[in-house]
Formats: C-alpha cells, sequence, structure tokens
C-alpha cells in the first residue's frame, strides 16, 4: 500500500490517478483479487487521454455554450488512434527537458530520446554531398560558387530543369518531378540487378508515412463482415495500427517468432488470415523489411513463401523497405520484394499486386525532416492507377526540397566523379558506426539478468524482452497502465532515457519489451546501456523484495 | 475458392469495384482532366507536333514561380544557410539571414533540418507566428500552443475536417461551404464521407456572401445531417472578392448562434489588390465583438507559404490557428498530427521568415521590401488588366479582382454548344476550356469544377503570368470566345 502512495507521487502518475477516479483507494487495495477486474480495465482505457490529461489541465471553468466539438461529438476513429512513438511517455520526455532547462534537478543532466529513429537529433552529422545539392537547388545563386563541386551543380541544375519556373517554390506534378522519378526507377533497376522498373509506377510521397497511408486509403471498403482486413506484423511500427484505426479497417495481426530471431512464421500467417476470415476480408498484407522495431531482415526464402501466399489468397502486398541501407549483421543480405517477385517467374511477376515504401529518413542520410520518399506500385489496375494520381493531386505535391533529397539518395555519387571519395567515406562511417552499435547493444542487454535481446540484424532499434516480476505488473494495472509502461517511465524518471513501451507496438500476451534506438553515438550508447542495466536490476530486485514482504504479510 | 485447388485466374485485389469508394467520389479540377491534356500537349509540342500556338500557357493553378515569379531572395538565403550550414561562413550572406539560420538551427534536433521536429512544429517558430498574429491584429493576444505548423494550408483543413467528421445518417457532419468553392474543401469532404452543403456567393454582388443565404442552406441541410461546421475562404478563391469586415461580423453572429465550428482560409491575405477593400482576420473580428463570441466561437484559421508575395508553393509550408478548441479535443488533433511525425521542416523554417520578415534597420530590409513590393504591385496591376479586357467581350463578365489570384468571369454559352457538350457528356465549360487549350494552348479550369449556379458557366483563370504574357493571353482569349460565339450560333 505504503508503495502506491508514493508513486502516487510522482507527477505522471499522479496525473493518471486523477483522471481514474473510479478507482478508489479501496479499490487499488483490493486489486489483487479479479472482481476488481471492470474499474481496473476502465481505467486502462483512458491509457491515452489519461497520459494528456495535462493538456486539458485547465478547462474553462463555469458554464457555457456548448463547445461545437467536443470529446463526445469528436470523430470516433481519430480517438482510437494510437502512436506510441510519440505517446505520453515522450510527451513527459518533453516536460522533464523542460523543467532541467529551467534549473530543476533530477538524478540525469540530460534527457537522451531513444525513443525515435531520429539520426540527426542523435548527433550524426548529413551526408555533405546532399546539403551542398539541396542548397544549391534552394539557392540557384551559389551555382556560381567555387566552393560547391560541380558533380553537385550538375544535379541541382537537372533538378531545378524539372521544376516549374526552376524553382523548389512551384508545385511539382502531383506524382513528382519527372526526372527524378526517372531517376529513382533507374535506381531500383540497379538495385534489383536488372529487373525492370518503369517510372510512372514511381510516386513520390511526404515521407513514406504518407505513401502507406494513401495506399491503405485506396484499400479500404467494404461493410462488417466484408471490411478490409490489413494484416500487419506484431510488433510492427505503430502507422499501421494508428491508420487502420483512423480508417476504421480491420487490424489482422499475425505474430513474429521472437524465439527464431523475429523471424516471420508462414504458418502463422495462414492461421491469422483464416481467423480473420470469420469476421472481415481480409486483403492487405504488410511487411516491415528490415524489421521495425525488430530488426530481423528476411531471407530471400521467407520472402518468397510471403508472395506465394499472398498469391494464394489473392491479397495486396505492402512492403515497407525503408531500411533498405540498415543491414548490419554479416550472413544477412536485403531482398526487395520486387526483385524476389520477379525471380519467381511471370506468373507472380504479372499478377501480384505490390507496393513499395522507400524514404530519405533512414539509411545512412537520417533525413527525416526533409519528408522525403517514394512508392513504386506494381501490378496496379490501371483504372486503380488514376484515382490514385486523381487522391495525391488533392494534396497538390509533396515537398520540393525532399523530392530533391530523394534524388541524390537514389543518384550518389558515382566512383569517377570528384566528390564519390568523401561520399563514400561519409556513409561507410555511418553505416559502419551502425554496425558497431547494434553488436554492441544486443551485447550488453544479453548481460544483463532478466533482459533477452536478439541480434539487431538490421534497421536502427533494438526490441528486447524485458522480465517484469508479477508485483510491478500487478501494481501496473492498478494504476491502469501497461506493465512496460510502468517500466518505461520510472526509467525515463530515474536515468532520463526515455524508450517506448513494447505495449506500443503490440507484443504477445505477457511478455513485455521496449524499444530503443541505437542512434545515440557510442560513447553515449554505451553510458546509456550501462544505465538501463543498472535500472534493470534495481527494479528486478525492488519488486521482488516486495514480494517477498508481501508473502509474509500473506502468510502471517 | 482456393478450397477445392483451383486456382481460377487471379483478379486484382484492388479494382474500381472493390476499392474504397469515397475516394471514388473525390474530384479535385485544378488538377482534372484539363490539365492532364495540357501536359499530353506539352509533350507533344516538345515532340514537333505542329499545333496553332508555340507554347502551352497554365493559368490552372496559383503557381507562381512557375509563371516566373523569382524567389524572395532573403528567404532563399535563409533557406540555403538552413539547408548547408558551412555557408553560415560565407561573407556574402548578410549578417540578418544568419542570424535566423542559426535561430532556426539552433531550435532543431542535433541542429540540423534534417531532424523530425515536434509533431506541432518547431517551438521558436510558433512563436514567431503568434508573434505575427498578434501584431498583425492590433495586439489581439496569440498563444504559441494555439499554433499548429502544417504541411501546407490544404494539409490544416483536412486534419481539422477529419476532428470534425462524425454521425451517421441524419446526425453525420455537414460542412458549410462556398459555392464557388476551392475544390479542395469538395474533394476532402468526399474522401472523410462528410456531407457537403453548399451556399451559394452572390455573382450579381460582386461574389458577397449573403447571411440569408447561409440561414437558407443551413434550413435546408438540416433535414438530412447535422451542420457542424463553416468554411469561409477570404480573399476568396476562385472568387477573388474580398470580405467586408461587416459581413465577417456577421458569419461569426452566424456561426455564434447556430453552434457551428469556423474555419477561416486565409491563405490569401496578403493579396489585397481593389481600393477601399481590406483584409480583416476572422480572428481579430472576433475579438473585437467581445467576449460573448471571442471566448466562444471555436475557429481555426490557415495561413500558407504557398501564396501572397512569396509564392513559395513546393515547400509546403503553412500553419493553423485554433481559438476556443476543447483542450481533450486539442489533445486528440495533436496526437492525429504526431502520426504524421512533422511537417517538413524547410517549409517550416520558410513559414517562419514569413512571420518574422526582414525589419527596418536591418541589412536586407531594402531589397526585401522593394521585392514584396514589385509582387504585389505587378499582381494588382494584372487584377486589373484582367477585368479590363475580360468586361470588353462580349458574351463575358468579370467580377473586380479584390484580392486572391484569380478571375473567375461568367460566360455566356451559345445553346448549340451546351448540346453538343451534353450529348458528349461534358460540362459546357469543360467543352468551353477543353476547346480553348486545344486551340489556343491556354489552360484554364471550368467553372463547373468548382460548382456554380445551375445554367451559369464560368473558368477560373489565374492573373500570375508575367504582364506582357498574360495580355497576349487575355487577347487570344478575346479572340477565341468571339470564334467560339460565331461558330455555335
Amino acid at each position: 500500500m505504503y508503495r502506491l502512495q508514493s508513486l502516487a507521487a510522482r507527477s505522471l502518475i499522479a496525473g493518471a490517478l486523477d483522471q481514474c477516479t473510479p478507482l478508489t483507494l479501496t479499490s487499488l487495495t483490493g486489486v489483487r483479487h479479479k472482481s476488481q477486474g471492470p474499474s481496473v480495465e476502465k481505467c486502462g482505457q483512458m491509457r491515452f487521454i489519461t497520459a494528456e490529461a495535462k493538456v486539458s489541465a485547465g478547462r474553462l471553468g463555469g458554464k457555457m455554450r456548448e463547445k461545437t466539438l467536443t470529446m463526445d461529438t469528436l470523430n470516433p476513429q481519430v480517438k482510437a488512434v494510437e502512436y506510441a512513438v510519440r505517446g505520453p511517455i515522450v510527451i513527459k520526455a518533453g516536460e522533464i527537458e523542460r523543467y532541467l532547462e529551467e534549473g530543476g534537478t533530477k538524478p540525469f543532466s540530460e534527457v537522451i530520446k531513444a525513443n525515435i529513429g531520429d539520426a540527426h537529433a542523435m548527433g550524426q552529422q548529413p551526408i555533405t554531398f546532399l546539403r551542398q545539392v539541396v542548397a544549391l537547388c534552394t539557392f540557384p545563386e551559389l551555382m556560381d560558387s567555387p566552393s560547391f563541386p560541380e558533380d553537385a551543380k550538375w544535379r541541382a541544375r537537372r533538378i531545378l530543369q524539372g521544376c516549374g519556373g526552376h524553382s523548389l517554390g512551384s508545385y511539382s506534378a502531383s506524382p513528382g518531378v519527372e526526372c527524378i522519378r526517372k531517376d529513382i526507377a533507374a535506381y531500383i533497376e540497379q538495385r534489383d540487378e536488372g529487373v525492370p522498373s518503369d517510372w510512372e509506377n514511381i510516386y513520390l510521397t511526404t515521407g513514406a508515412s504518407d505513401g502507406i497511408m494513401t495506399i491503405l486509403r485506396l484499400l479500404v471498403s467494404g461493410k462488417d463482415s466484408s471490411r478490409t482486413g490489413v494484416m500487419i506484423p506484431i510488433p510492427q511500427y505503430p502507422l499501421y495500427s494508428a491508420a487502420i484505426s483512423e480508417m476504421d479497417a480491420v487490424q489482422v495481426n499475425y505474430y513474429l517468432d521472437e524465439d527464431n530471431c523475429w523471424a516471420l512464421d508462414i504458418n502463422e500467417l495462414h492461421r491469422a488470415y483464416h481467423a480473420a476470415k470469420q469476421h472481415c476480408q481480409p486483403r492487405v498484407i504488410c511487411i516491415i523489411n528490415p524489421g521495425n522495431p525488430t530488426g530481423q531482415v528476411q531471407s530471400k526464402k521467407c520472402i518468397e513463401e510471403v508472395l506465394h501466399f499472398a498469391y494464394e489468397e489473392n491479397l495486396f502486398v505492402m512492403s515497407d523497405e525503408v531500411y533498405q541501407d540498415n543491414v548490419y549483421a554479416p550472413d544477412c543480405q536485403f531482398h526487395s520484394f520486387k526483385k524476389v517477385l520477379y525471380e519467381m517467374g511471370p506468373e507472380y511477376f504479372n499478377s501480384v499486386e505490390l507496393v513499395s515504401f522507400h524514404s530519405t529518413s533512414k539509411g545512412y542520410t537520417g533525413e527525416c525532416g526533409f519528408r522525403g520518399g517514394y512508392m513504386e506500385v506494381i501490378n496496379m489496375d490501371p483504372e486503380v492507377k488514376a484515382q490514385l494520381v486523381k487522391l495525391l493531386s488533392v494534396r497538390l505535391c509533396p515537398p520540393l526540397a525532399g523530392q530533391a533529397a530523394m534524388d541524390v539518395i537514389v543518384n550518389p555519387p558515382q566512383p569517377e566523379e570528384h566528390t564519390f571519395k568523401q561520399f563514400h567515406q561519409e556513409k561507410s562511417s555511418v553505416l559502419g558506426a551502425l554496425a558497431e552499435k547494434a553488436k554492441l547493444t544486443e551485447q550488453i542487454l544479453n548481460a544483463v539478468p532478466g533482459i533477452k535481446c536478439n541480434p539487431v540484424q538490421g534497421a536502427m532499434y533494438a526490441f528486447p524482452r524485458i522480465l517484469i516480476p508479477p508485483k510491478a505488473v500487478e501494481e501496473a494495472k492498478a494504476l491502469g497502465m501497461q506493465p512496460d509502461m510502468l517500466y518505461c517511465l520510472r526509467l525515463l524518471e530515474e536515468t532520463g532515457i526515455c524508450v517506448v513501451p513494447g505495449s506500443g507496438f503490440g507484443q504477445k500476451d505477457g511478455t513485455y519489451h521496449f524499444r530503443m534506438t541505437i542512434l545515440p553515438s557510442i560513447e553515449k550508447l554505451k553510458v546509456l546501456l550501462g544505465k538501463v542495466r543498472d535500472f534493470h536490476i534495481g527494479f528486478l530486485k525492488e519488486y521482488s523484495a516486495l514480494e517477498m514482504k508481501s508473502d509474509l504479510i500473506c502468510k502471517t | 475458392m482456393s478450397e477445392n485447388g483451383a486456382l481460377p485466374l487471379r483478379g486484382k485485389v484492388l479494382t474500381v469495384d472493390t476499392m474504397n469508394a469515397n475516394v471514388k467520389k473525390v474530384d479535385y479540377a485544378v488538377r482534372g482532366p484539363i490539365v492532364q491534356r495540357a501536359v499530353q500537349i506539352e509533350k507533344e509540342l516538345k515532340e514537333g507536333v505542329k499545333k496553332p500556338f508555340e507554347e502551352v500557357i497554365k493559368a490552372n493553378i496559383g503557381d507562381a514561380h512557375a509563371m516566373g515569379q523569382r524567389p524572395i531572395t532573403f528567404f532563399r538565403q535563409v533557406m540555403a544557410l538552413c539547408t548547408y550550414p558551412q555557408l553560415l561562413d560565407d561573407n556574402k550572406f548578410p549578417e540578418d539571414a544568419k542570424n535566423r539560420a542559426r535561430r532556426i538551427l539552433q531550435s532543431c534536433g542535433g541542429n540540423s533540418i534534417g531532424a523530425y521536429t515536434t509533431s506541432q512544429g518547431i517551438d521558436c517558430v510558433r512563436h514567431d507566428v503568434a508573434n505575427y498574429i498578434q501584431r498583425r491584429d492590433g495586439g489581439i493576444p496569440s498563444d504559441p500552443d494555439n499554433i499548429y505548423l502544417t504541411t501546407g494550408a490544404s494539409d490544416g483543413i483536412v486534419t481539422i475536417l477529419k476532428l470534425l467528421t462524425a454521425g451517421e445518417g441524419r446526425t453525420r457532419t455537414g460542412v458549410m461551404i462556398s459555392i464557388p468553392q476551392y475544390p479542395l474543401y469538395s474533394a476532402s469532404i468526399a474522401e472523410l464521407g462528410a456531407v457537403q452543403i453548399s451556399y451559394y456567393l452572390n455573382e450579381e454582388k460582386c461574389w458577397s456572401l449573403d447571411i440569408s443565404e447561409l440561414q437558407r442552406a443551413l434550413q435546408a441541410a438540416r433535414e438530412h445531417c447535422s451542420p457542424r461546421v463553416l468554411c469561409i475562404i477570404n480573399p476568396g478563391n476562385p472568387t477573388g472578392q474580398v470580405q467586408s469586415r461587416q459581413c465577417i461580423e456577421d458569419v461569426i453572429r452566424f456561426a455564434a448562434k447556430e453552434n457551428l465550428f469556423l474555419m477561416a482560409d486565409e491563405v490569401y491575405q496578403d493579396n489585397v489588390y481593389a481600393e477601399g477593400c481590406e483584409f480583416h482576420s476572422f480572428k481579430k473580428v472576433l475579438f473585437e465583438m467581445g467576449p460573448e463570441y471571442s471566448s466562444k466561437v471555436e475557429l481555426a484559421s490557415f495561413h500558407s507559404t504557398s501564396k501572397c508575395y512569396m509564392g513559395e508553393c513546393g515547400f509546403r509550408g503553412g500553419y493553423m490557428e485554433v481559438i476556443n478548441m476543447d483542450p481533450g479535443v486539442k489533445a486528440q488533433l495533436t496526437k492525429l498530427v504526431s502520426v504524421r511525425l512533422c511537417p517538413p521542416v524547410p517549409g517550416q523554417a520558410l513559414m517562419d521568415l514569413v512571420v518574422n520578415s526582414p525589419q527596418p534597420g536591418e541589412p536586407s530590409y531594402q531589397t526585401f521590401m522593394k521585392e514584396r513590393t514589385a509582387v504585389l504591385s505587378a499582381l494588382a496591376e494584372k487584377a486589373k488588366l484582367t477585368e479590363e479586357i475580360l468586361n470588353t467581350v462580349p458574351g463575358i463578365s468579370c467580377n473586380p479582382v479584390q484580392g486572391a489570384m484569380y478571375s473567375f468571369p461568367r460566360i455566356t454559352l451559345p445553346e448549340r454548344a451546351i448540346n453538343e457538350a451534353k450529348a458528349k457528356d461534358q460540362a459546357p465549360d469543360m467543352f468551353y476550356c477543353m476547346k480553348l487549350l486545344e486551340e489556343t494552348g491556354i489552360c484554364l479550369v471550368p467553372g463547373s469544377g468548382f460548382g456554380q449556379r445551375e445554367g451559369t458557366y464560368h473558368f477560373r483563370m489565374t492573373i500570375l503570368p508575367p504582364t506582357e504574357k498574360l495580355k497576349i493571353m487575355l487577347n487570344k482569349l478575346k479572340e477565341f470566345h468571339q470564334k467560339f460565339t460565331q461558330q455555335y450560333s
């Protein structure tokens, strides 16, 4: 009991309690009895709302005209959306940061945000060449400057020639600047060793998220048992679940196999598909490869199986390949869905509908802020494609600076160009450091009792499984929060490290995880991992002691 | 079907029959069939196909730079500095540009515009936006917490409409929009499955907004939906009118009385040309009406980097200010925008410059003012010119272009042309614009894409081409219209 009270004293948790007034002290003391289930659960549903309730603390006093737009009249699909990567824990981290800035004291001096794949924010330097090209496009007067290399000028000129009025300030065609689409197609063809890519199948996007949302929007239709079901991996990147909620589609979970390095198991796809068929119409399968948050890299054989499955069950395939350059494990290799589909023969290559996504935000460039990206659509019905173009045109066009950045990524300096050496050096140094950090993270985490981490084969995250003692689970449930949320909140409060609870990505019932990025600099990452270890050991100790104590009380 | 093991020919998963029906209903004329044809013709010209003209003039879209307008030097200097901070050591860049770039970079993660920002937008940019609004509105306070940076104004508008759309059948959200309207509104309403409620602007009175018409539209709509939102575009797109202060007050009173959420699209706020016209922000008028209104009417207003004197469409910058939004809903809004992570950072930086432009005494002030004034006065001149020339054509009547970037003249079409169009299953003004394009290379958008009173026909043309080109274009238009009228009479 004393523990709950002391916890309640902590700001955020106190906030959560305020919102859970039905959960009185009597029910808190009785949480161990199943009969109290309903009120606890009710509180749990308010999870997202509670954490953001701080914003609403200043609710207008007095009786006023009813608002037109209230929580009751709000679009219910919007209410259903959850996005943990920027959820309550991140809001809390922001609050702590401000508190520290204002001179407040904490047991740490800075918040380390390992919650989001934001490389530059973690100190990664931009690729010089990319920024040179974009700067030239932005301020073409620089074309006369001798301090810019010819390779960069040449690319900038070419991009500007593709822009209306030779300006990045004009709208582009809604699918993107034509010459950039052509460069992307050429890049894909080269990457896929000659598998043809048609530039008219390429659509520039506002980051990959935008493309994923757009394709899902096309696919969602039907009512009740004919409503579109979208198969997504669990754990997943929560953009998918958020988009599915927003569009009121049906989420169909297939679980990745944690014991098998988060591999995708074809039997599990079958199970999920057939179970879902009872209540919806599964029409799409989403794959993230390399995996986010799970970091696995799919084998060619596994991709073949997925494609075969999609072919047999008539599913539209969406392959999120934004981490295609982020493969670290020596025995792993990135295989694009497009290439594997091609190699499976014309029967497959001419029929399976596939959209793959890429972005400027990850890889070795980490240019998240530019919101650049593209998608390639294969075998899309021509009439639907026309509808897609129409839909895109309502938003006019993706940001031109992002399109330009995308162009540099697909058309980087070549060995014969002057800038190649520096470019290549910058690129390898980023990717080399990431590979080292991937290894380091796995090793250090696996040395901690009660933490088990699969190898980070690719992408930018570790998603370790954490042991949470039953006492802590109980306590979290009493507070109406997920146990790993409690864990991550305490980690944040005590160490300043901001990671995202596994519940935000989905996980098998009764297992707990967190996602952390491997992006901090090696030195910082080591410190961070050391702190996580100490915290975890302390956490285990604290709750095991509690366990023993309550056992004692029970016995007496 | 795979139960008996025999795979029939694999059909597409996604066809027009199985796709999202709401998407199918979306229409967006500004980039519709006529523009697609224009692009095709451009290609044909490049390939050497002979046409009665040498180039396609795209007067279909408010894309200033594409029409030759130069970017504001100061803005691009700062943007280049933010993109490639090594230039901060370059003495060719003025100090005020460097100061702004440093300030923006300091508030970016890792001092890089390549980092994500908070979903609501960079803190210091939101503060600058709030200060700007406060200055613009004569001191009426603006709270940075109410500012959300967006990916162009369109993104903000769609987001707010998304929050507001709820209910089924008769309780489904109805959205009041002007007719003629900017088709982003009708497109978003269709996509969200909301109910469009059309209120007609009064063409005879220079496209002004008439409260009794609002009342009529609302009453009629109450039969079949739940009207909850009123959208206003001021200055008007495509109609170019500038709302009077009185009219804005009346609209606000109406919204208060009828419990409507107000959305004020004010992206053309710097584009006011007609003498006697002035831009009044909804926010300012709302607050001047006293606490009875200012503490209760829910308002979202929108601005963008794409129009005004800068015309930086490609950067997709913009912001919205939300007033009197329920705090719980605001938290939901923040959550919703967080799924898309953040608006493009270059667009945010540019928005910052627009609201924090060079001040007297700063090294770039004079050049900046010179460039700004040149753009705005050229636009004023072209607004006047367009109205004058079009009104000399028999069968074309054009209201004054008081603001924004478009004229929306009414055209009289001969009965025979109307019939021929109908036989082709085309809107008569689409038929007209298509012919105009084929014969002159001028690309306009038919009025039917924006909505118009039954039996009237219009087109929208931008006033953006350079004055000389605009004159040529207007004269070609004149000739075409006369020929067309003759041919079909």
